[in-house]
């Protein structure tokens, strides 16, 4: 090995030296005589380690010539394009069978997907399609979850019947934040979603009297199919009782994750039915050029407003179907890290793409929740006194190793992982278009 | 006709046009020229609705275009434009490009958009006759084999003949066209009169800011000259170019030993 | 009539730890045109750097007040300001001239990893201190209310308008500051005019952070406790005064760092604390419909 990339990690540690040796080797410690310092030359040790040994690895990958590194990446991008025809139908086939494998673990997961999923293929309209940049769109979320709780604890309605309440009452917060930030460029339409995100999730925790405030909303009925509940009970009116079956719990489980599929499945068929609409075409239009499209005689107001309602419209679904699904919502749920993931999602799948967003929201929130697991197994193997201190910590490492995943992804993909355009109409032939060419939208 | 009176446009401090009046009568190509920096696409904002004129009027037919918002300019008032920096739509196709244009037809054919959702609606049909104007303008600037292919990847001289063609699809009345032989080779200036030359020749009147004399002189009917903002000039292209005005605004007070400037004009 | 001098003092001096902020936030936004939203949590990387560094120079024996706050603070805006040049270096130089949403992604995720690593770190639970510089002014009594004016207060203004008038000659007057002001104006340009544009950006980042920290410095003397969050809330509101006061204006953010100051501190005093928050930030959509590029923001007039 030459001496280069030895040196450059050399540097490499001795910067992660300066950083880690306050915060990671000197720990203020709280105790009962106050704040206390204490010296952990261990925990700096192995993080400088990794630093440096990190970056010996990623320069000698990086090594590799210009050349190999384009081939491979071609390679890679056509292999995924030719895997594409068929990772769609394979993904749908899974996504209906999974149940049957009976495992509760595994539908509860598939159910927190599709979620995601669903809400990444709403926001999907807003900054994939039409380029908006909106940071906030766990207000819709929160919108959705809370009209659809508090309609059904008040008056007493179900599921169904609130379900499009929830979507109209969303798209009406969606017509909200779109009016003020008609005007507004990119970075001032981010921050202005953002304030739009927290100032909800601060009404809901303080309008006590509307939302109960922090305690949340508990009580939430479950949908029914057809009118059969799925209570635990098995009487008349209930599906066990229907189809003279035991009453367990996993039917319901089931039930409410073909809901969300279904849900899902819907939000995509109509997210690529308004695409080869004049109104998609008039989104994706608007993202590459707002000036020419005023120029051509479009409404640009009316398009942005019908984009940031349609996204807000999904976002309130996928939140009424959360609140059914716990039963209970609480602000907490609404969080800045909400939009962050969901914003993530719609990134790392390749802005426009439906089946980028679905792969990106199976890689991160499922990578998540392994992660979760995958700690807390850890932390019980790990009963020597030295890790002791760390194991009861595993589980924040999670978002710790959340954070650095998100920068790691965009760093080496920064398009995402579906990168390329369909046109939505052609003359002879559908040619996919390369993503260097499609604009990211400046609003 | 457009009619533009008294028109006055300042920024801040700077007075960009002053007090500008002139005709461009329909069927005419008209065409704006000046000095770098004499305000002609500031006139065209004016028009075409992205900005608003501090005084003046300007009025197309029964249109009032100095108090309506651009969109509506384009969609009731029928004036179209290009841009001097080509705005095309570059992450989508050149046929997409066109349908775009043609999206307020369109829009009205889909129900509210939810009809069309579902399938139940006109749309169908109104899409494929949108094609077929499409094509019909493919043909028309040669590009009916590039009709699938991203508009960003197309050569310059194909781009700006797409954002003519692209403008062209909303069915104007009135064209303007910023600089549209910018980097243009001869022969493609001249491929670019002949496809001027037919849209006139399908009813729809031009108004150009341009700066190559070629394409001037040889296909308008009317030309106005500015300069610092104000007209200094307005007649036929032989008028302009015998101008005095006109030949000092562009060339300037010369000396005895400069070739006549009368000559160097003519020759353009 | 005392009461809302009262808090006129204290929102100004609130108002001046978030301008602080502010301007790292505006500084690199004007010269690369992305949010870095990881700013914030440097400025509680700041404030735990002060504290470690004050309980360290404690149990090394050096008591003397005046020594161990330049020391700390010192110590704080080299560490910090190394953080702001390692994010830079590592999650956001490799995406430049990227499109704008994967550094944005990037610097949430750097975000969320300052947050939790603090967090894993230095443990959950928030640090208090003693008050270092204690007492103050008594300005005026009216009616029993008294009103204060703490040698902290002045100390923050004092300090915040003494930085800021540094960095405005420095990006005024001299040499580097001009080759900041070039980049931000077009960076191409520069960079083909033979300004080395990587290190004027990493330059921007870590003066950035350095102003960061010496505002979490300021709000661990000023609040007496800290913990791994304030840098989220921080930044948002610290953001939210860069762009009311038009993003890429220096005075601006400080103008704004005052009005949200002012506007929370005043909210809180007369109406409610809950929804303080939820004021400043309507204050500032208000003010966005009106002057879509801020306060003193240069309106971006796009050419035609």
């Amino acid at each position: 090995m030459n001496r280069g990339p030895l040196r450059d990690a050399f540097v490499s540690a001795i910067v992660a030296l300066g950083l880690f040796v306050p915060i990671v080797g000197l720990v203020a410690g709280n105790s009962e005589r106050g704040l206390v310092l204490t010296f952990h030359p261990v925990a700096t040790g192995i993080v400088v380690g990794l630093v440096f040994f990190g970056r010996l690895l990623t320069l000698a990958w990086r090594g590799r010539t210009r050349a190999e590194a384009r081939k491979s990446n071609r390679a890679f991008a056509e292999a995924l394009t030719r895997a594409g025809k068929y990772i769609t139908p394979a993904l749908i086939v899974v996504a209906v069978a999974l149940p049957l494998t009976g495992s509760r673990y595994y539908v509860d997961l598939g159910t927190l997907v599709l979620t995601y999923i669903m809400l990444g293929w709403g926001l999907n309209i807003v900054v994939g399609l039409a380029g908006l940049l909106d940071l906030g769109y766990v207000a819709f979320y929160a919108v959705g979850a809370y009209s659809f709780a508090i309609l059904a604890t008040t008056f007493g309605l179900g599921f169904w019947t609130c379900l499009p309440l929830a979507g109209i009452l969303a798209a009406f917060a969606g017509v909200l934040l779109g009016f003020p930030v008609l005007r507004l460029r990119g970075d001032y339409l981010a921050i202005v979603t953002l304030a739009f995100g927290e100032i909800i999730r601060i009404v809901l925790t303080n309008w006590v009297s509307l939302t109960n405030g922090p305690n949340g909303i508990t009580g939430i009925p479950r949908p029914t199919l057809f009118g059969l509940a799925f209570s635990m009970d098995g009487g008349p009116g209930t599906f066990a009782g229907f189809f003279n079956v035991e009453p367990t719990v996993i039917q319901r489980i089931i039930f409410l994750y073909y809901v969300i599929l279904v849900m899902a499945l819907i939000t995509n068929w109509v997210a690529l039915r308004l695409r080869r609409l004049p109104l998609g075409r008039a989104w994706e239009a608007l993202r590459e050029d707002e000036v020419a499209c005023r120029a051509l005689g479009i409404n640009v107001r009316n398009t942005k407003l019908t984009a940031f309602a349609t996204g807000a419209m999904f976002g309130g679904f996928a939140g009424a179907f959360f609140a059914t699904r716990q039963a209970f919502i609480s602000p907490e749920s609404f969080t800045f890290i909400e939009s962050a993931t969901v914003l993530a999602i719609v990134v790392l799948g390749g802005l426009g793409s439906q089946l980028g967003v679905a792969l990106a929201a199976i890689v991160m929130v499922g990578g998540l929740e392994s992660l979760r697991d995958f700690l807390s197994f850890l932390g019980d193997q790990m009963n020597s006194p030295v890790f002791a201190g760390i194991a009861g910590e595993l589980p924040l490492f999670r978002m710790l190793i959340f954070g650095l995943a998100l920068v790691i992804m965009m760093v080496l993909r920064p398009r995402g992982l579906v990168s390329g355009r369909t046109p939505t109409v052609a003359l002879t032939k559908r040619k996919e278009i390369s993503a260097e060419l499609v604009a990211q939208g400046r609003g | 006709m457009l009619t533009v009176e008294n028109l006055t446009m300042t920024f801040g401090g700077l007075r960009a046009v002053d007090s500008l009046s002139f005709e461009a009568r329909d069927g005419n190509i008209t065409a704006v020229i000046g000095p770098n920096g004499a305000g002609k696409t500031t006139v065209f904002n004016c028009i075409t609705g992205f900005y608003r004129p501090t005084r003046g009027s300007i009025t197309l037919g029964s249109h009032a275009l100095h108090r309506m918002a651009g969109h509506r300019i384009a969609s009731i008032a029928r004036v179209a434009r290009t841009f001097q920096n080509i705005r095309l739509f570059a992450g989508m196709t050149v046929l997409e490009n066109l349908l775009v244009a043609q999206h307020n037809a369109l829009m009205a054919s889909t129900g509210f958009g939810i009809l069309a959702v579902l399938g139940l609606s006109r749309y169908p049909k109104a899409e494929a006759a949108a094609i077929e104007k499409a094509r019909h303008w493919l043909d028309a600037i040669d590009l009916t084999s590039r009709a699938d292919d991203p508009a960003g990847a197309l050569p310059y001289g194909a781009q700006r003949r797409l954002e003519i063609a692209r403008a062209m699809c909303i069915d104007p009345v009135l064209l303007c066209l910023d600089e549209p032989a910018a980097g243009l080779n001869p022969r493609e200036s001249e491929e670019l009169n002949q496809l001027l030359l037919k849209i006139r020749e399908g009813g729809c009147s031009l108004l150009l800011i341009e700066h190559d004399m070629g394409v001037v002189m040889r296909i308008s009917d009317h030309i106005v000259v500015l300069d610092h903002g104000k007209k200094i000039a307005d007649g036929t292209p032989a008028d302009i170019r015998a101008d005095p005005a006109v030949i000092a605004a562009y060339l300037g007070e010369g000396d005895e030993d400069e070739e006549p400037v009368e000559e160097a004009v003519s020759a353009g | 009539m005392a009461y809302a001098l009262q808090q006129l003092i204290n929102g100004v001096t609130l108002g001046m730890i978030y301008g602080l902020i502010a301007v790292g936030y505006t500084m690199v936004y004007g010269i690369i045109g992305m949010i870095n939203f990881a700013h914030g949590d440097i400025f509680m990387v700041g404030s735990f750097l002060t504290l470690i560094a004050l309980l360290g120079l404690a149990a090394l024996g050096i008591t003397a007040v005046p020594l161990a706050l330049a020391l700390a603070l010192i110590f704080a805006a080299a560490i910090a300001a190394l953080y702001g040049w390692t994010i830079e270096r590592v999650a956001y130089r490799p995406l430049r001239g990227s499109f704008r949403l994967a550094p944005l992604i990037s610097a949430i995720g750097m975000s969320i990893t300052l947050q939790n690593f603090v967090q894993v770190s230095q443990g959950a639970r928030v640090k208090p201190i003693e008050q270092i510089i204690p007492g103050g002014i008594q300005l005026m009594d009216q009616n029993g209310f008294t009103v204060q004016l703490s040698w902290m207060q002045i100390a923050i203004v004092v300090v915040t308008l003494v930085v800021l008038g540094i960095f405005t000659w420095l990006v005024t007057r001299t040499p580097l500051g001009r080759t900041m002001r070039a980049c931000e104006q077009d960076l191409k340009m520069a960079a083909l005019l033979g300004i080395d544009t990587d290190r004027t950006i990493a330059l921007t980042f870590v003066i950035g952070a350095a102003l960061a920290a010496v505002a979490g410095f300021m709000f661990l003397l000023y609040y007496g406790v800290i913990d791994f969050y304030i840098g989220f809330i921080a930044g948002i509101k610290a953001f939210t005064a860069a762009v009311l006061g038009g993003i890429g204006s220096l005075p601006g953010a400080v103008l704004g760092g005052l009005l949200i100051g002012l506007i929370e501190v005043f909210w809180s005093a007369y109406f409610s604390v809950e929804y303080k928050d939820v004021a400043a930030f309507s204050i500032l959509i208000v003010a966005l419909i009106f002057l879509p590029s801020g306060i003193l923001g240069r309106a971006e007039v796009e050419k035609v």
